[in-house]
């Protein structure tokens, strides 16, 4: 933050103000708080403004990153927020939820020596700046085609379908099996992490646009996939993300107080049971929490039930620090609110009383081997190191897997050994006519901006097939 | 909105109907499955199998049982009101075949989930009879929508204020040493589920029970609802709600209905307080 004396020395990177960890670890605001003016113009000015810059290689949409942080320099931030736009619509989260180490801030050549430029920050200042200064217009609008296009799923990936084709002049419709849309960005990541007036201000922008959204409707079930053409759809965009909670398949697992993340966090953030009992529905809360995983739905859960008011949470994971997926802020950020890492550990069974309820889990210390088929060290547990932990809440965050729901239901579209949708990478469609898949449902659980460039290619590729053929 | 077209009290008032607007539910509802029903924007996501269903005049039927604060809440709901969100059809639909004798068996407001099972076990040509049960002659229900969708009703009450004075697995029993049953369907509380799949077991009866645990999306997405079936784990929202009794484990699915048991009660008598007051 400080400017030092010596003018030959490289200013630092501006931290983004946060509020400070024995507060936030308790409450569900927003952690970190935002960039003024002044620091977002003063962390622009760290940009070298390269000819080849790496940032924009290591973007997964190819968001013209020197071009945006300019406008920032020169004070357009209307300029600034539009330029993003054309290759990112949903800044105001890829700027809080993208994992920028390992992608444009992993190829900035400032950080080569120092800290690379806060690009994430820049991009969240912008996002956020035209949300409470910009005029609110509209992007431009292609004349109507009169085709329909129905987008099934409401999470990054299908938002962003339906923000590209209302633009280019179609009808569309979002199909959304919860009684709110947004996906993982309102049931998975916490209100502490991405606001969820955010989501809904996204949302509302793509309505206000003409796009139809229609919650409570599970395709599968209360409508199939072959009678949306029926309907009178002529194009189908699956958006229907990871959505099947993987458990660890051990015993005791079905005990009271061992819930799926899936489960926890869906609580907490869609049904907003942290509010409980201002709101209906009830969320346990443990006083020494368990965390299986150490992904960002790992972090996640942890923090949340640290906000709960537990006395300990733990994250307990099989591999060491450096295999950890979490983003590198989070679990930065959860180690701050006092989140003990139990590394190297294996949970074996977990333990309960006579009412069903869980009291603890039998672990397995572990020691890292040769590269697995990931290139990960595998954990080998190492012989006569079992011991014991008390625990009367376990949050199993170990993955997800395929939800069959929808793809069951239609024999005709094939799948791959995990049961993922097989699309074409380019295109993103199916082997279904007339239909496109993409995100999650595709790639298994990966992040929001791949499934944000996954439905912007397959919106060209709807846009083509309506304009010329599939 | 789901507006409530119909709104029917019974056994006293602890057990409601409400035939609600929902034409696309409506439209690809089977018996056997669910849907979820959540009042207004801080409610609670509640599953309830449909009683009927009406896909000309576009609505379903749920009839529940008033046992804490999200279904007291619904129980305000009038004629007219609605409810904010109902997803469905949930579930699998019930295995149809034909085949002969049928007893289908139902205590509580489980005979309203069994209801369209029974017809259209009926309708497909089984030769069905009916066992329904209630603690007290007042808190029976449907009795005659049972008389119709069956060809011959049993009725028990616990304290012999109506039919037959005992429990549905006493004349299941009998039915079962009458011999050639070939089918039980069993739907109500816990212990009457398992206390029907404790009895047909040495009859070797294939038995289908419908089991009601706690979920949240009741698309396979949360793992809330997951019971012990044969020793495998399975989610109850989408590879049941009805499985072989013989292979559920029912003391498990017990004390996981109990796991919010303390929070509920506490939010129920804020809520009656509340309501009282106003
Ligand atoms: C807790 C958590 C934290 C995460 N943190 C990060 C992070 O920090 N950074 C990051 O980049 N990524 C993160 N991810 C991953 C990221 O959120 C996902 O990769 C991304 O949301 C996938 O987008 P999607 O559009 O494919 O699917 P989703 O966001 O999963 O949306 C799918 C939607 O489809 C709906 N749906 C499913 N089936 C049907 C059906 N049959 N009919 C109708 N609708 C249906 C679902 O209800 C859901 O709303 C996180 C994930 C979780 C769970
Ligand atoms: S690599 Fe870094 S310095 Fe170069 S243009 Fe990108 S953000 Fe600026
Ligand atoms: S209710 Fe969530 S998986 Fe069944």
């Amino acid at each position: 933050m400080k400017e030092t004396a010596g003018k030959k020395e490289k200013a630092s990177r501006v931290a983004m103000p946060e509020q400070k960890p024995e507060i936030r670890r308790r409450n569900f605001e927003e952690v970190p708080l935002g960039y003024t003016v002044a620091m977002a113009q003063e962390e622009a000015a760290r940009c070298l403004q390269c000819k080849k810059p790496g940032c924009v290689e290591g973007c997964p949409v190819s968001v013209d990153i020197p071009g945006f942080i300019n406008l920032i320099t020169q004070g357009d931030f209307t300029g600034a927020i539009r330029h993003v736009w054309t290759k990112n619509a949903l800044p105001a989260v890829c700027g809080r939820v993208c994992p920028q180490e390992i992608q444009c801030e992993g190829k900035c050549i400032v950080g080569k020596k120092g800290e690379p430029v806060a690009i994430g920050n820049l991009e969240r200042f912008v996002a956020d700046w035209e949300r409470e200064n910009g005029t609110g217009a509209l992007p431009p609008q292609a004349p109507s085609t009169g085709k329909k296009v129905a987008v099934v799923g409401s999470g990054p990936s299908g938002l962003t379908v339906a923000g590209d084709l209302i633009q280019k002049g179609y009808d569309v419709t979002v199909l959304e099996a919860f009684h709110k849309p947004g996906g993982v960005l309102v049931y998975g990541i916490p209100e502490f992490r991405l606001p969820k007036a955010i989501v809904a201000q996204e949302i509302n922008f793509l309505e206000r646009q003409g796009a139809k959204v229609e919650v409570n409707a599970v395709v599968g079930r209360t409508v199939s996939l072959d009678e949306l053409f029926e309907d009178g759809f002529e194009a189908v965009y699956l958006g229907v993300g990871a959505g099947l909670p993987r458990f660890m398949n051990l015993p005791g697992e079905n005990l009271i107080g061992i819930l799926s993340a899936n489960e926890y966090l869906t609580r907490a953030n869609l049904m907003k049971a942290y509010r409980y009992p201002d709101v209906d529905t009830p969320i346990p809360k443990g006083k020494n929490v368990v965390v299986l995983g150490a992904g960002n739905v790992a972090m996640d859960s942890a923090r949340t039930a640290m906000r709960l008011g537990a006395d300990s949470v733990k994250i307990v994971y099989r591999r060491s620090r450096d295999e950890m997926p979490a983003r590198a802020a989070e679990i930065h950020h959860a180690e701050e609110e006092g989140i003990e890492f139990f590394l190297l550990t294996n949970p074996t069974q977990f333990k309960g009383d006579q009412k069903g309820r869980l009291t603890g889990m039998e672990c397995l210390k572990m020691e890292l081997g040769e590269p697995d088929d990931s290139g990960r060290r595998r954990p080998i547990a190492i012989q006569g190191s079992e011991f014991h932990m008390d625990t009367d809440l376990v949050i199993v965050a170990v993955g997800s897997g395929a939800n069959p729901l929808l793809t069951q239901s239609t024999p005709d579209m094939q799948l791959n050994k995990w049961g993922y949708i097989i699309a074409d990478p380019e295109t993103g469609k199916t082997t279904k006519k007339g239909v496109w898949a993409g995100g999650d449902i595709v790639t298994g659980a990966a992040t929001v901006i791949l499934a944000m460039g996954a439905g912007r290619k397959a919106a060209d590729s709807i846009h083509q097939y309506l304009t010329w053929g599939w | 909105m789901f507006k409530i077209v119909k709104r029917e009290e019974m056994a006293e008032g602890t057990v409601i109907l409400n035939e609600i607007e929902a034409p696309l539910i409506a439209r690809k509802a089977k018996p056997g499955q669910f849907v979820i029903l959540k009042a207004n924007e801080d409610g609670e996501r509640i599953p309830l199998t449909m009683a009927d269903t009406d896909p000309d005049k576009g609505t379903i039927t749920i009839i529940y049982m008033v046992v804490g604060k999200s279904t007291a809440l619904f129980k305000t709901l009038q004629v007219g009101d609605a409810f904010q969100d109902v997803i469905g059809p949930l579930g699998k639909p019930t295995h149809l075949e034909k085949l002969g004798k049928v007893v289908c068996v139902g205590g509580g407001t489980g005979v309203a989930v069994l209801h369209p099972i029974t017809r259209a076990l009926k309708k497909i040509g089984n030769d069905v009879t009916c066992i329904i049960g209630a603690r007290t002659k007042d808190l029976l229900i449907l009795e005659s929508q049972m008389k119709s969708a069956s060809h011959d009703l049993r009725v028990c009450t616990d304290d012999g204020t109506y039919g037959h004075h005992g429990f549905v697995t006493d004349v299941l029993k009998e039915q079962l040493e009458g011999g050639d049953v070939k089918l039980v369907v069993g739907i109500g509380p816990v212990p009457m589920m398992r206390a029907v799949a404790n009895l047909t077991r040495p009859f070797d009866v294939k038995t289908m029970v419908s089991l009601n645990p706690i979920m949240i999306d009741g698309t396979g997405m949360c793992g809330g609802c997951r019971v012990s079936v044969g020793g495998e784990t399975k989610f109850a929202c989408v590879d049941g709600p009805e499985f072989d009794g013989h292979l559920v484990n029912f003391d498990e699915l017990m004390l996981r209905l109990q796991a919010y048991c303390e929070e509920e009660k506490a939010c129920y008598e804020d809520f009656c307080t509340l309501r009282d007051a106003t």
